[in-house]
């Protein structure tokens, strides 16, 4: 026995953002659109009441799903805001992270050689998931063409009727796309259809800029085949606090709370008191860092099409997902403009084959920032384009 | 509603470019001129200012909130005492406010010197004006909005997935 890693970890290659990572945290004069967190500082009445815990000398572990007080305070909210009605008790486990809630997901329902067809581009950490998991991630492209939602001949096309299960993430990161109820019918008919268990990675759901936000689990059939994640990272700014939370029926949260009782114990206590005043008294703010978010994205938008890179219309999350001109490559491209004129970018092939010719975009900066790393970028086509 | 949305834009930063302000909301930058012009015209907009920190400044610059206590006759109103401090280039701001005085009211000078003489011949004198109670500025944490303090630094990974 020696430290080999295990095939596989060794299966799973290094993050390609780190390069880009790299070379940014080389130069002080760089303006990153590479971030994929907000901004914004943790809402301050959420960060007083997680101080105040710590004076009241709240450090103890909680129950493993969490504080009953806050359970009850997401089921609340869920139901409140996207019509998702969970039984706090039962069938609500909190967190560290909704990305924790995704790989307990994965290690609670997937089974050495199930398949998992993932809609990409997305997240980055769902393939590996998926694999430490022991499944074997099934890639299912989305095309600009359709506004990067998924479709069912994008799901028959990869085939994923065959698969085990679905992994969906809107808002989506990296493109910015929203799948509206109308879009979302015929995905939740195909998964009843093939028996397919459904991950949904709504962590992005309060930043839908038109429209509503919709979860895959309120379309009928879909609750007792569907484990939502949310969490408060996104929304509410919290994401170094690491507090998310998984909503699924009762049986589905024991088998998760079985892998995090013996791998987490449980989420973070001062987060979980930051988190129950968030949801307590933060929606002013939530609702402030939205307007916010949303001017930004029409200003890129509106740039991004002045200056003559194409750019479809993202309504969701913080990012947009312009294409690289002809006879680049989206890493080219992103490597170029990085080393000529100091504006960080991430290469949409990242996120997964689909986002080739792409740049993940992200305005969750200020808007003097956005200004100056467009006019670089503009400047940059000028002289290399 | 356009001009609700130009009114939130203008207050968070009044040196947004017509330009900029249109391509933040769905307005063609001629309207947000327009609408620009027509909240001016109608007294909605009444200046732009900068928000200066003067500790951040060698130059000193006082400034004091006094409260003022007033008696009414039948003659003159609350409107008519405000229009006579309100004239004094010193006042830059007064308000009739609610609880134990009537007016609050912002006055500032190049020297303590400069403001308390101002407060003893030009506000105290006035026959309406029963008490003046005057509080000097030491240090200003937020003004308009803006907290002066060192802010938050941006120290978010510069990439992140």
């Amino acid at each position: 026995m020696t430290l080999e890693p295990a095939q596989r970890v060794q299966a799973v290659p290094p993050s390609g953002i780190r390069r880009f990572f790299e070379i940014a945290e080389e130069r002080d004069d760089v303006i990153s659109l590479g971030v994929g967190e907000p901004d914004f500082s943790t809402p301050w009445a959420a960060r007083d009441a997680a101080i105040h815990s710590l004076e009241q000398g709240r450090t103890s572990y909680t129950a493993n799903r969490g504080m009953r007080e806050l359970r009850e305070a997401i089921a609340g909210y869920v139901v409140d805001r996207f019509d998702l009605a969970y039984d706090p008790d039962e069938e609500i486990i909190v967190t560290a992270g909704a990305s924790e809630a995704v790989d307990l997901a994965f290690r609670a329902f997937v089974d050495p050689g199930d398949t998992v067809a993932i809609a990409q581009p997305s997240y980055i950490s769902y393939e590996p998931g998926v694999i430490f998991a022991g499944g074997e991630p099934l890639p299912v492209p989305t095309r600009e063409a359709d506004d990067f939602r998924l479709t069912v001949g994008a799901l028959e096309r990869a085939g994923a009727a065959d698969a085990d299960a679905l992994v969906l993430c809107y808002p989506n990161n990296p493109t910015g796309a929203v799948m509206p109820a109308a879009d979302l019918a015929p995905i939740a008919d195909f998964a009843r259809e093939h028996d397919l268990t459904v991950f949904s990675d709504e962590i992005y759901a309060e930043l839908t800029y038109e429209g509503e936000h919709t979860s895959i689990a309120t379309f009928e059939g879909m609750r007792e085949r569907t484990v939502v994640f949310n969490g408060f990272s996104k929304a509410y700014a919290m994401t170094g606090l690491r507090l998310g939370y998984a909503l699924a029926p009762a049986d589905a949260i024991t088998a998760m709370n079985r892998v995090h009782q013996y791998g987490m114990l449980s989420a973070p206590t001062t987060a979980q008191y930051a988190a129950l005043e968030a949801l307590d008294s933060c929606d002013d703010d939530v609702e402030e860092m939205v307007g916010q978010y949303d001017r930004r994205r029409q200003f890129v938008l509106s740039r991004f099409e002045e200056i003559g890179m194409p750019c479809f219309e993202a309504k969701g999350a913080f990012y947009v997902f312009p294409e690289v001109p002809a006879g680049w490559t989206a890493e080219e491209f992103a490597e170029e403009l990085l080393y000529d004129q100091g504006v960080a970018v991430v290469p949409g092939d990242v996120f997964g084959e689909s986002g080739t010719g792409h740049l993940r975009v992200s305005y969750a900066t200020g808007l003097g920032d956005l200004r100056e790393a467009l006019s670089r970028i503009e400047a940059f086509l000028e002289d290399r384009v | 509603m356009s001009e609700r949305e130009v009114l939130e834009l203008l207050r968070e930063n009044a040196r947004y470019s017509t330009a900029d302000i249109a391509r933040m909301t769905d307005l063609e930058e001629s309207e947000v001129e327009a609408t620009i012009e027509e909240l001016e015209a109608a007294g909605v907009l009444r200046g732009y200012q900068a928000v200066v920190d003067w500790d951040a400044l060698e130059d000193e610059r006082v400034r004091a909130e006094v409260e003022l206590n007033v008696t009414l006759d039948r003659e003159t109103s609350y409107g008519d005492i405000a229009e006579r401090l309100a004239r004094f280039p010193q006042v830059t701001s007064l308000r009739l406010v609610s609880g134990d005085y009537d007016f609050d009211m912002e006055v500032e000078g190049d020297s303590i010197r400069e403001v308390s003489q101002f407060i003893s011949e030009k506000v105290a004198p006035v026959p309406e004006i029963t008490q003046t109670v005057t509080h000097y500025v030491m240090t200003s944490y937020k003004e308009n909005g803006i907290e002066l303090g060192d802010g938050d630094d941006d120290d978010r990974l510069s990439v992140s997935p």
